[in-house]
């Protein structure tokens, strides 16, 4: 369906409101006022959130930034939370508790702490338990809201401080899990990676798809934090670009099991520019440490080309 | 009219929950509770209730999703023990900060480790201090009649906190024993309707649940649930009377077994209260004074109206089928010795920490507890307070 992106933001209300406490070139709060966005307009909205800097900054009480209804409980169990809450929704509609013509979305907020971590198991048993919601994690690449510390989103090499790059060890010596690769695991009908680029329009998209596709969904949405990666607070933006530009964080969506590849980079810059303006990154770019990038850049390399051997693979099947 | 039938502790469980008909189940296998969701699923399956199942991965899945549903505006239940009920443990705390009417049945068995699937009450004694109310079932009938109960009491505008219904893990949850069952429709009338004030899915009066709650305001929201708590103990005795009235079948914040006239007393809880009680029938045939408090309500614990039941004993025993690992005693020895305390009176207390694991207790065993009661009541001392009863050993 044709439509503006710009007269899109104009017109409908943010739902994530102004006040919050998130810092200053955070990737969070953007990714989220655009996630809900893609809500109707006429539409009511159960958000569940994980503990994290998106939580401990949005709802601090007495105050509120979220404008639909809202619950947090802990760290790992925002899907089962929402489940819950899904689940209540089933019954009650279906006994007439509830109006209706008037719909609700249930959409849950997670770090990648409270995704790919500690909330891994309660997220794997809500999407294979069904529930109509839409799970999205925001991975910023470690545990930012108690300081930087390391995840199993947090790239190879990154200086953490509980991987810090020391003088025998050079930072995180694993490579991170590939979360949104599980979650296409459980057969969902909508898996997504996305990040806030060119004007948002792949994550409005995205997330448009995800919310009103029946069933469980997944948004994997990179978002960069200035505190743990070390950049300029007003380089979010040119940060998220040369994610993309470098294929370190593919967009893509997994519909039904087919693989499609949302942006291909014309010139796939090499890693190195995105590592380059990133202080957890430093060390790499001292003398002697080129074997780092090297490797960095083979991990790229051979997970862009399993995607597109992936995309080529589904859709031949299809 | 009641209707009888011969029923396990578990299957009396299900029984009440199927007649509550609640919005959500969420549950997770463990034994000895796991027949209550077995037999729940099949009354979802077979369509005799309206309820949302949701077989969650974890306990601690099933109360965050119990939380859920209790916030988005529906009636909530589960069933755990033991393990499963430590799992939750995180979410147990939460629950009743959110003062959110959960409704739980807990089967009463031995927290690991080692790894033992048996009766003894370690696992509720490790929430006791969580906000949730903890009712005692000697059997099923009370297992039964207390889930009746508990909507009312939990759902009342002055508690507001969740509810556990505690009943002994195999002595009584795998037993099957007569039951006098009410109809469906007296249940739901009893029961009635959930209306909550604030909810999730109410999307004209959209709420936040679950803040960051600092140092302004965390206190206060504290103190808040601590006179909800208090505030059950009424509450309770009022839905007690109504049930009464309703069923003929009396509950008070414990029982008073031949207690009034006793000299020495026994106070427990849950399925020793039925032993202990052929035991006093017997030594009062003797001409023994012996009596039994059982304690119902565990959470909010009755202080003063205890310590007034048993102000009047010469020596009073105290049996705990948890151990606090702690050098002083028993949890429930402890609550009874500091609510004769601060109502000043003195008698004569000791501690008997038994039943571990599912260690049998028989009326052997109780009646020794009397005759070590009737040599303090002799000596008026207590040489070691906090003992063992049953553990195989020699005593030193």
């Amino acid at each position: 369906m044709p439509y503006n992106l710009k007269e899109v933001v104009a017109n409908k209300p943010s739902r994530f409101t102004e006040g919050h406490r998130m810092c200053a070139g955070c990737g969070a709060p953007p990714v989220t006022r655009m996630i809900l966005r893609a809500l109707k307009e006429e539409d009511h909205a159960v958000i569940a959130n994980a503990t994290g800097c998106l939580e401990v900054s949005s709802f601090i009480y007495p105050y509120t930034a979220w404008t639909d209804s809202y619950i947090h409980t802990a760290f790992e169990c925002a899907a089962a939370t929402l489940s819950g809450a899904e689940a209540a929704y089933q019954a009650m509609k279906r006994q007439g508790k509830l109006p209706k013509d008037k719909t609700t979305k249930f959409i849950a907020f997670g770090g990648d702490g409270g995704t790919y971590d500690i909330g891994l198991q309660s997220l794997s048993g809500a999407m294979e338990r069904g529930h109509d919601m839409t799970y999205v994690c925001y991975d910023n690449g470690a545990y930012m809201n108690t300081g930087i510390q390391r995840s199993s989103a947090t790239p190879r090499f990154a200086d953490t401080t509980t991987s810090p790059a020391g003088k025998v060890i050079p930072g995180k010596m694993q490579p991170r899990k590939d979360l949104a690769k599980i979650m296409v695991g459980h057969h969902l009908p909508y898996v997504a990676q996305t990040i806030a680029i060119n004007n948002f329009k792949d994550l409005y998209e995205k997330s448009e798809k995800a919310i009103y596709t029946d069933g469980p969904t997944f948004l994997n949405v990179l978002s960069p934090c200035p505190r743990g990666w070390g950049y300029p607070t007003e380089d979010l933006m040119p940060i998220n670009k040369l994610a993309v530009e470098t294929c370190y964080w593919p967009l893509y969506e997994v519909v039904d099991g087919v693989y499609h590849v949302t942006y291909k980079p014309a010139k796939k810059l090499p890693v190195e520019e995105f590592l380059r303006p990133q202080k957890r990154f430093r060390h790499m770019f001292k003398p002697g440490n080129e074997w780092m990038i090297e490797e960095f850049q083979k991990e790229v390399d051979s997970r862009w080309q399993e995607l597109l051997d992936l995309e080529e693979m589904t859709n031949k099947a299809e | 009219m009641s209707i009888r039938e011969r029923l396990s502790g578990n299957e009396a469980a299900a029984t009440a929950m199927k007649q509550i008909n609640p919005d959500v189940v969420a549950a997770f296998p463990i034994t000895p509770s796991t027949e209550i969701p077995q037999y729940f699923s099949t009354f979802v399956a077979n369509g005799s209730v309206d309820t949302e199942f949701v077989a969650v991965e974890s306990e601690h899945s099933a109360m965050s999703a119990c939380i859920g549903a209790e916030s988005a505006g529906s009636r909530a239940m589960t069933a755990t023990s033991a393990n499963g009920l430590s799992l939750m443990w995180e979410m147990i705390y939460i629950a009743s900060s959110l003062r959110l009417p959960i409704v739980l049945s807990l089967v009463n068995r031995a927290v690991s480790g080692p790894l033992n699937i048996h009766c003894d009450h370690s696992d509720a004694m490790g929430v006791r201090d969580s906000g949730w109310i903890m009712l005692f079932s000697e059997n099923n009938q009370e297992a039964y009649d207390n889930t009746l109960m508990a909507h009312r009491i939990a759902e009342d505008e002055n508690v507001r906190l969740p509810l556990m219904i505690c009943q002994d893990g195999f002595i009584t949850s795998h037993s099957i024993e007569n039951i006098e069952l009410e109809s469906d429709d007296e249940v739901k009338k009893f029961v009635g309707e959930y209306h909550p004030e604030h909810y999730l899915l109410d999307d004209q009066n959209p709420i936040a649940v679950g803040p960051l709650d600092l140092q302004a305001f965390l206190f206060e929201h504290k103190a808040q649930q601590g006179e909800a708590m208090k505030a059950a103990k009424q509450v309770i005795l009022e839905v007690s009377k109504d049930f009464e009235a309703w069923t003929g079948r009396h509950y008070g914040l414990f029982e008073e077994y031949r207690l009034a006239d006793a000299e020495m007393a026994i106070v427990c809880m849950n399925s020793t209260a039925g032993t202990t009680k052929a035991v006093v029938d017997r030594l009062r045939e003797n001409g023994i004074k012996a009596g039994l408090l059982k304690i119902r309500v565990y959470r909010p614990f009755p202080a003063e109206e205890v310590a007034n039941a048993l102000s009047h004993l010469k020596a009073i025993a105290v049996l705990d089928r948890a151990d606090s690992l702690n050098a002083i005693g028993g949890a429930l020895f402890e609550d009874v010795t500091s609510s004769l305390y601060v109502e000043n009176k003195h008698v004569p207390m000791v501690n008997y920490v038994y039943g571990i694991g599912g260690r049998d207790t028989t009326e052997k065993d109780i009646e020794s507890v009397y005759t070590d009661l009737t040599e303090i009541v002799k000596t008026g001392k207590v040489e070691n307070p906090y003992r063992y009863l049953g553990l195989r050993r020699e005593e030193k």
